[in-house]
Parts: structure tokens; C-alpha cells; sequence
């Protein structure tokens, strides 16, 4: 096996061609090229299908004849004519940054709460009931949603049992509640999970920092804000560029899953819209133009946030 | 980390004995709304059909009744989807251990050439996706798996934040130990089945985790690929049409659920049956869950500071 005694020389400088490098590393390549190809052929190939964004679909004859002609911007100047489309990317944004902002501030909060239980026990039991709904699929959340958001469910029972209520509220049913309730459900659903990533920032936070603060005389509040919140900075920014770059996409299930025709119009996504215009209408064209403008925008979303942090001293992405 | 030590160099203040009972508080109030939806679901999947449209079931059946349960087992369709959801969510999980872990351990090495490139790739897949309508094409004009079981299985075989997870766990042993197996004359692939997947272990049990869960909730890929072909559904699938048809009497509210009532003398109505499918969906995530736990909180904390 001297391939593999001269792949570890090589880190002292000597250099070889890189066909016979990869030649010595045959038994890596065997590992790892299948399932690159298998990416390249499930990630990279389907992009060519983007090419359908600047095709007809709008002649049903013609489609059933396999004939699609070029018809250059044309889908995307119809899109972006339709008052659908510019409500659908409303929705979009609209659940995206409800579900960022209130995701993050309760997964910070709930990690700082966390952070200052002492007991162990106690702690792993919170951990463990909280992390629990992350595992469930959104059809259960949403099977289970239409149980405590139905008018004669809980929370009615509750809103007018306290006499916040007079009559009960149709959640499910009347558009103005739509986004909040998918805010509420994503933070029941995702706020215990979001906070492990916080908590370990957390406990690599050197505990000498809290003491030297509480010499000082800091107080608990003090101590969480000027410790605890400088030292999950980085982790926050690193997932704030992360969910930047993820801003178009405001999940799809749950929106499709929760929304009914009564609040169609503030439960529409860019994903139903394209969805409802690709697979159950066949305008390929339309559909792949819409989804195409989605990807370019989270590209410009990423790139942009990521350039920010940088300009700003943070860590960054790329 | 706020020792005994500290709290005497310091005059105790109100809020030290006051805090930590509030955030007691909060927290058991936290588990409370946590649970609550889950136990209410439970409670109307053991109550009788007709009383449970009156609605106002909290934490425990009104009317105790196996019926929705019962109704259930009796219809071969959810045997079917039951195997269908259990059957891809195994072949998913091993397959997907079997070539992410060799993929990662691969891109771990430093020396491997092709590394850097295969890297990037994999990473851009996490943010560039070609789309819903591009991948349905892919998979249903050019690769015609649509309304085939491997439409369930040959799409999702890979994850590139599980990939990280792993390779992230794999960079953190000791590189001795990789050397010395070299220098014995092991190649890569034994170095890795021998050497490196029985101390990967945590990691692999949180990734199979994460893979299993993804696998046995997904309902979207039955929708769009096999929702005509009636043996290939899942059980996530039937509770969805279940959510549609339920739908109707959410929106209409409370006449129609009496008018359900009034006609139904079957004793379970589409809300118990929904709330018992949900169950029996739910439970072998909660039979699983508990086990890897301990593994995941320190593989998920791994991988995301990398990804």
C-alpha cells in the first residue's frame, strides 16, 4: 500500500500530477464519487429544467404534441402582471420574517431560561418535552391545530372562558389570522429545537466571565445581558445569514396543509402558486418561471447578507 | 456555573430566590402548552364519535370509546400504508448511513484531491434548488419513477447537513488513528468499516434519527407521485386526505358538525378517526425518540455550527 505512504508525504511538499494522486486514492474515490454523481444528477441536472421558464405551455395542443416554443420573457412578464403573484410572494415574505423573527427571539429566550436552570433533571425533562414536536410531521401539527383552533376547541374555550371573547373565533377560517397562526405553530413546533444550538454556544461561554461579573456586582438580569447575549453573537448572526438566505421559502406544508379556500389569499405561497400553475394546471412555462425568480432572489438574499456580516467584522457563511 | 462559592461573596438578593421560581414556572407552563395538543389529540381518539363534535374535550375522553380504534384496524388500507411507511423509512435509513458515512469519511481527508470540489458542490446544494417543477420533470418524465415504491426511495438517499454532521464528528478523532491503521497497510475502506464506523457511532444513531423521521413524515413525495396508486400510500398520506375531508366541517363550523352528529349513527365521525390515525402515526416517533436523544443534542450542535 505505498500510495498511501506517499499520500502523507505529500503534505511535506512533494508534489505530483493529479491523475496519479487520485490513481493512489482510488479506495476515497470509490467512497465518495457514486454519491457525488448521484448529487450532480439529482441537484445539478434538474437546473437544466429552468430552461422550460422561457417556453409556451400555453397551447394545449401543441403541449400534447410535445411542442413547446421558445417565447423568451414572456412567462415572467405575464407573472409579474398577475396580481396573484405579487400576493403570493406577500405571503411568502410576510411568514418568513413572522416565523424568523419570532422563531429566533423565542428560541433565544427559552435557551436563556434554560441556561439558568440548576437543576439537571429538571432541565433534560423541559429539553426533552420541548424538542419533542420538532419530530412530529406538519400533517399531525396540523391534524392536531385544527383540534385546539377549532371554535368549539380550546382556545376558544379558554379566550371567551376568561372573557377575552364573546363569541368564538373562527382561527381556521378568516385570512387576517392565517400568518400569525402559522407563527404560533412554528414556534410550539420548532422553538425547543432552535434552542440547542444556542445552549451550546452557551456553555462554551467561559464561566469565569460570570463570576468576574458577579464580583462586580452584576446582577442575574446584568449578567445575561452583558455574558450570556455578547456570547451567542456569533452563532446569532451565523443563523441569521443562514435564514436570510431562506427568507423565500416559508414552508409549503403548512400553508398547504392548514389553508382552505376561505383564506386562500394570505395562505398562498410562492411554492402553492407554483405548484397550483405546474402540477395542477400543466403551465410548466409559468411554474418554472416563478420558481426560478424564488431561487435567484435567495441566491441575491444569501450573497448580500453574507457580504454584509463580513463589512461588518462578523463570521460569515462563505 | 453560579456556585455556592459566589452566592456568599455577594449579599443575596430578592431576585435569587425569586427567579428561580418563575422560571420553574414558566418552563412547567412551557412543558404544559408543549403537551397540551398532544394529550387533547389522544383524549378525542378515545372518545365516542357523536359526543366528541360537541367539542370542549380537554385533557381526558368524555365518553370513553374504543370504536375510532377499532374502525381503524379493520380497514386493510392502513395495514398496507403502515407497511409502506415502515418498509421505505428502513430501506431509506440504512441506505443512507451506508453512503453518507463513507462520504464523509472520505471528506474528511485531507489529502483526498478531489475534496474541495466535492465539498462545495455538496454545500451549494443546501441553498441552490432547482425547484419543485425541475425536480418533478427530472423524476417523472426523465427518470419515470413516479407511481413506482422507488420513487420513495432512490429521490432522498442523500442530505448534505447530515453529511456535514458526520464528517464534522469524523475530523474531531484523533487522526492517529487513521495514520497508524495506514501505516499497517489497511486501505481507506477498511480504515473506515474497521476503524472509523464503530466510533461513529453517536453520530450515525442521530443521523438514522433524523433520516427515519424525515422518511416516515413524509407526505408531499406521495401526493405528487403515487396519490393514484392506492398501495403505495403512507400513513402520513392517509391522515392528509383525512385532514381534507375534515376540513369541510372546520370551515363550516359548528352546523354542520351538529348535522354530522344528528346523521351519524356509527359512533366515530371523521375528527376521532383523525385524531386516531395522528395517534398511531405519531407513536413510532415516540417509541424512538427517547432512546436517541442523548446523541442527537451533540450531533445537532456539531453539524449546525459547521453548516
Amino acid at each position: 500500500m505505498t500510495e498511501y505512504t506517499q499520500g502523507v508525504k505529500l503534505r511535506t511538499g512533494k508534489r505530483k500530477g493529479f491523475f496519479r494522486q487520485l490513481a493512489g486514492q482510488w479506495q476515497l474515490a470509490l467512497m465518495s464519487v457514486p454519491m457525488f454523481l448521484y448529487v450532480l444528477l439529482f441537484n445539478y441536472v434538474p437546473m437544466w429544467g429552468w430552461i422550460n421558464a422561457f417556453k409556451d405551455y400555453g397551447n394545449r395542443k401543441l403541449v400534447a404534441r410535445g411542442i413547446t416554443p421558445y417565447n423568451g420573457l414572456a412567462n415572467f412578464k405575464w407573472l409579474f402582471s398577475r396580481p396573484d403573484f405579487y400576493q403570493a410572494i406577500r405571503n411568502t415574505l410576510a411568514m418568513s420574517v413572522i416565523n424568523l423573527v419570532f422563531g429566533t427571539v423565542s428560541a433565544i429566550l427559552l435557551a436563556i431560561l434554560l441556561n439558568e436552570v440548576r437543576n439537571r433533571g429538571f432541565k433534560r425533562t423541559v429539553q426533552t418535552v420541548t424538542y419533542l414536536p420538532h419530530f412530529l410531521s406538519m400533517v399531525i401539527v396540523v391534524a392536531m391545530a385544527q383540534n385546539i383552533f377549532a371554535t368549539n376547541g380550546p382556545i376558544n374555550a379558554l379566550l371567551t372562558g376568561v372573557g377575552l371573547a364573546k363569541t368564538p373565533i373562527f382561527w381556521l377560517g378568516e385570512g387576517k389570522y392565517f400568518w400569525w397562526l402559522v407563527g404560533v405553530i412554528n414556534v410550539w413546533k420548532e422553538v425547543g429545537w432552535g434552542t440547542i444550538i444556542y445552549i451550546s454556544a452557551m456553555t462554551s461561554i467561559d464561566p469565569s466571565l460570570y463570576e468576574a461579573a458577579a464580583i462586580d456586582g452584576a446582577g442575574r438580569f446584568h449578567r445575561i445581558m452583558h455574558v450570556t447575549l455578547p456570547g451567542i453573537r456569533s452563532t446569532f448572526i451565523i443563523l441569521l445569514i443562514m435564514n436570510i438566505g431562506h427568507l423565500m421559502e416559508a414552508g409549503f406544508e403548512i400553508q398547504y396543509l392548514l389553508g382552505n379556500g376561505l383564506v386562500a389569499s394570505y395562505s398562498r405561497t410562492i411554492d402553492i402558486f407554483v405548484l397550483e400553475y405546474g402540477i395542477q394546471q400543466m403551465d410548466m412555462g409559468v411554474a418554472t418561471a416563478a420558481g426560478m425568480f424564488k431561487s435567484v432572489v435567495a441566491i441575491i438574499l444569501l450573497v448580500s447578507a453574507n457580504f454584509i456580516a463580513k463589512r461588518l467584522g462578523e463570521d460569515t457563511l462563505v | 456555573m453560579t456556585n455556592s462559592i459566589e452566592m456568599n461573596k455577594r449579599p443575596r438578593r430578592r431576585n435569587d430566590v425569586v427567579f428561580p421560581i418563575v422560571n420553574t414556572c414558566i418552563l412547567i407552563l412551557l412543558m404544559f402548552v408543549t403537551l397540551y395538543p398532544v394529550i387533547n389529540t389522544l383524549a378525542y381518539s378515545f372518545n365516542d364519535g357523536t359526543d366528541a363534535l360537541k367539542g370542549g374535550i380537554s385533557l381526558w375522553p368524555r365518553v370513553f370509546s374504543l370504536q375510532s380504534y377499532r374502525s381503524i384496524l379493520q380497514d386493510p388500507a392502513v395495514y398496507q400504508a403502515a407497511w409502506i411507511s415502515a418498509s421505505k423509512t428502513v430501506l431509506i435509513t440504512l441506505l443512507n448511513l451506508f453512503w453518507t458515512g463513507m462520504l464523509a469519511y472520505a471528506l474528511a481527508r485531507r489529502e483526498y484531491v478531489l475534496r474541495k470540489l466535492i465539498t462545495t458542490m455538496l454545500v451549494l446544494t443546501m441553498y441552490i434548488n432547482a425547484g419543485l417543477i425541475p425536480n418533478y420533470l427530472l423524476i417523472t418524465k426523465t427518470l419515470h419513477l413516479s407511481k413506482s415504491y422507488w420513487v420513495y426511495i432512490i429521490p432522498t438517499m442523500f442530505s448534505c447537513f447530515n453529511m456535514i454532521v458526520i464528517r464534522t464528528y469524523i475530523v474531531g478523532l484523533p487522526d492517529a488513528l487513521v495514520e497508524s491503521a495506514r501505516i499497517d497497510g489497511a486501505g481507506d475502506i477498511r480504515v473506515y468499516w474497521q476503524i472509523i464506523f464503530p466510533l461513529c457511532t453517536p453520530v450515525l444513531a442521530t443521523v438514522a434519527l433524523f433520516v427515519a423521521v424525515g422518511s416516515w413524515n413524509s407526505w408531499f413525495d406521495t401526493h405528487l407521485y403515487c396519490a393514484s396508486k392506492k398501495n403505495l400510500l403512507t400513513l402520513q398520506y392517509l391522515l392528509k386526505m383525512k385532514l381534507a375531508t375534515t376540513q369541510a366541517s372546520a370551515n363550516a363550523g359548528k352546523a354542520t358538525a351538529e348535522a354530522l352528529a344528528n346523521s351519524n349513527s356509527t359512533k366515530t365521525t371523521p375528527v376521532t378517526i383523525r385524531c386516531a390515525i395522528t395517534v398511531i402515526s405519531t407513536i413510532p416517533i415516540l417509541v424512538v425518540y427517547p432512546f436517541l436523544q442523548k446523541y442527537f443534542v451533540t450531533g445537532m450542535a456539531l453539524g449546525s455550527v459547521k453548516g
